[in-house]
């Protein structure tokens, strides 16, 4: 059997990032599934750049290409375009040396269900090349610090949600891993569990762990992530901080009225929404009404006094303030639904 | 009171946050992982053995079950009862006519039956578990070597598995028959018997690593009656090849079912007093089986799971 090559790097202390200094690229990444119905885009070429100790998001709804992105990442997804590395080796080049050096927690509970909790974690220490003896003493470690000591005998099966997320979180980390990524790491939790879940990443990163992280709530990215990207349908619209992307796309505070019928043409002109000071851009179609606005005072009145005018009652209102959800809006037009 | 008593539990429970000193430590006092692939491939296997002897009682119970009780209505109920098999005299020739007893035809027969059933037992039930719902098969993948690596250690588990349970099965196919019935074994060859499980071990497991890769998990049922049932039934394992020269074109077509090379394969080094086919055919059949099925179980099984 042919050993493989002990290849130098992942030495005391620093990230392996190569040349490029991230601890993460992409490059025009592209993954497009071959089906019976013809070819289906998952990614379409996208460009990301994640440096040593950073916490980034990457934030967008379902089937947004986030899993997929995760996964040519991880290598267990080959992406069909483009190239992304990791540690600064070529996950396609060289899948092995890049499972080295990632902690990845699934989506999915995949958990050992044959085997107890703390074997999970001396199992996964031994595929990492530690010896029975380091297994057990960072098994032992890990069950301590994310409070599964008293759980070390239980079927890994018997684990509360939380329980078996910490679990994958721990396991993830018996070889300190240059880039910790978790897909989804907290959809389907109750909300206490969750922050918790937070209280924990937000420890790691504070120790200088560069993780990556998807996810679909848009608080989430907000809460923890120093940066983000965000995605839909396989490309990514924007990135930044948080702070730059209110500042840029989603600046605005978005008003949507609906009205029980459909609205006339001249509604927003009759309204002078267009004129006002603040005002980017106003949306009418069909029975609602949108405006992007740096100024929101008084918009709402408006729209609801230019409505009765035309003899329109309003359904429903909402104002939403500059957040990531404004940012999503902004870009893509549509309102984010999970 | 069990509510009073769990309830603080409960709140332990959901608000764990590690210190920021010990996570610190954590980082720190990571142990620097050596992976080599002899180490993750040993660490897979050892795996397969915690699990092994875990389930060893309910594993191999549900296995030997099968042969166990088909000695002993055919070797032991029926020949009290009167109604023993015989193999007619003008079958194959080489065996006189009523000098064979059904047991001796049974004993390969049952134990290839053993390695095919433990076969698909060991690795394809586990992994249609494991690429369906969860698909816990990502844990393992993530472990640093090849994929293909994987499915070698997981069609080498599985052969260790039916190896075992092949062994298990000879003395329980050896040792349960009535007064006078028992079977005529005698080892040719030590080397080549255990060559021969070793060969139809991997050949059954590879196999099982091809259907669970292929079959759809909704579909499992439909392994006994598509694979399980006529490999068993058309693999010479209740009646040696030989004697089907009289329906010649189930003779040959059953040429295309592995089985066959396994049972006719012990046959020869068990029970030489029975006609089998001739070695050079088994081994070919055995080794060439297994190195087809070894290529396709694990080009699937790549292919499943990098999609």
């Amino acid at each position: 059997m042919r050993m493989h090559r002990d290849t130098a790097g992942h030495q005391d202390g620093d990230v392996m990032t190569g040349p490029s200094g991230y601890a993460l690229r992409t490059e025009d990444l592209r993954k497009t599934y071959k089906s019976s119905r013809g070819d289906v885009p998952a990614v379409r070429g996208i460009d990301l750049g994640v440096g040593p100790g950073e916490f980034f998001g990457l934030l967008g709804p379902n089937g947004a290409g986030k899993s997929t992105t995760i996964g040519m990442l991880t290598t267990l997804v080959l992406p069909t375009g483009g190239r992304a590395w990791v540690a600064g080796l070529d996950v396609v080049a060289d899948p092995v040396g890049v499972k080295r050096r990632i902690g990845v927690v699934t989506q999915n509970n995949t958990l050992d269900m044959q085997l107890t909790v703390a074997e999970n974690l001396e199992f996964r220490s031994r595929f990492f090349g530690l010896s029975l003896r380091e297994a057990s003493r960072r098994a032992d470690q890990l069950l301590e610090v994310f409070g599964l000591a008293d759980r070390s005998k239980a079927m890994s099966t018997d684990l509360s949600g939380g329980q078996a997320k910490r679990l994958l979180i721990a396991r993830a980390l018996v070889h300190r891993p240059d880039v910790l990524f978790l897909d989804e790491p907290t959809a389907g939790l109750d909300p206490q569990t969750r922050v918790n879940l937070w209280d924990i990443l937000r420890v790691l990163h504070a120790q200088g762990q560069t993780i990556l992280l998807t996810t679909h709530y848009m608080e989430e990215a907000e809460a923890l992530c120093e940066r983000i990207a965000v995605m839909d349908h396989g490309e990514v619209l924007a990135s930044g901080t948080v702070n730059e992307l209110k500042d840029g796309a989603g600046a605005e505070t978005v008003i949507t009225v609906r009205y029980e019928d459909a609205i006339p043409a001249d509604l927003t002109a009759r309204a002078g929404l267009a004129e006002r000071r603040g005002v980017r851009k106003v949306e009418a179609d069909g029975d609602y009404v949108r405006v992007f606005t740096r100024e929101p005072d008084g918009v709402l009145g408006e729209l609801v006094t230019a409505g009765s005018a035309a003899g329109l009652t309003v359904r429903d209102a909402t104002q939403l303030k500059p957040s990531l959800e404004t940012v999503f809006l902004s870009l893509t037009g549509r309102e984010y639904r999970d | 009171m069990t509510t009073t008593a769990a309830a603080p539990a409960q709140v332990a429970e959901s608000a764990v946050v590690p210190s920021a000193s010990d996570v610190a430590a954590l980082i720190a006092e990571a142990p620097v992982p050596r992976p080599t692939l002899l180490r993750t491939f040993s660490a897979m296997m050892a795996r397969e053995f915690r699990v092994l002897r875990r389930n060893a009682v309910s594993t191999f119970t549900r296995a030997v079950m099968q042969p166990l009780l088909f000695v002993f209505v055919f070797a032991y109920v029926f020949p009290k009862i009167g109604g023993g098999f015989r193999l007619g005299g003008t079958a194959g020739g080489a065996a006189a006519a009523g000098s064979v007893t059904f047991s001796t035809i049974l004993v390969p027969g049952l134990m290839a039956s053993m390695l095919l059933m433990q076969g698909i037992m060991a690795v394809t039930f586990p992994l249609v578990m494991e690429f369906s719902w969860q698909r816990t098969i990502e844990d393992r993948a993530l472990a640093p070597v090849p994929i293909r690596v994987l499915a070698i250690q997981k069609i080498t588990a599985g052969a260790v598995q039916a190896f075992l349970g092949a062994c298990i099965v000879f003395p329980i196919v050896l040792l349960v028959h009535a007064p006078g019935q028992g079977p005529h074994v005698h080892v040719t060859s030590w080397p080549l018997l255990i060559f021969i499980l070793a060969a139809a071990s991997l050949l059954t497991s590879a196999l099982g690593l091809l259907l669970g890769t292929v079959m759809d998990p909704r579909k499992m049922q439909m392994l006994f009656a598509v694979i399980l049932l006529p490999a068993t039934m058309l693999g010479c394992v209740y009646y040696p090849w030989a004697a089907l020269h009289n329906i010649r074109w189930l003779q040959l077509l059953i040429l295309i079912n592995p089985m066959v090379y396994m049972s006719e394969g012990l046959r020869a080094v068990l029970t030489p007093v029975l006609p089998h086919m001739p070695m050079w055919a088994v081994l070919l059949a055995l080794v060439g089986g297994t190195a087809v099925f070894g290529y396709l179980g694990t080009r699937t099984f790549t292919r499943r799971v990098l999609n």
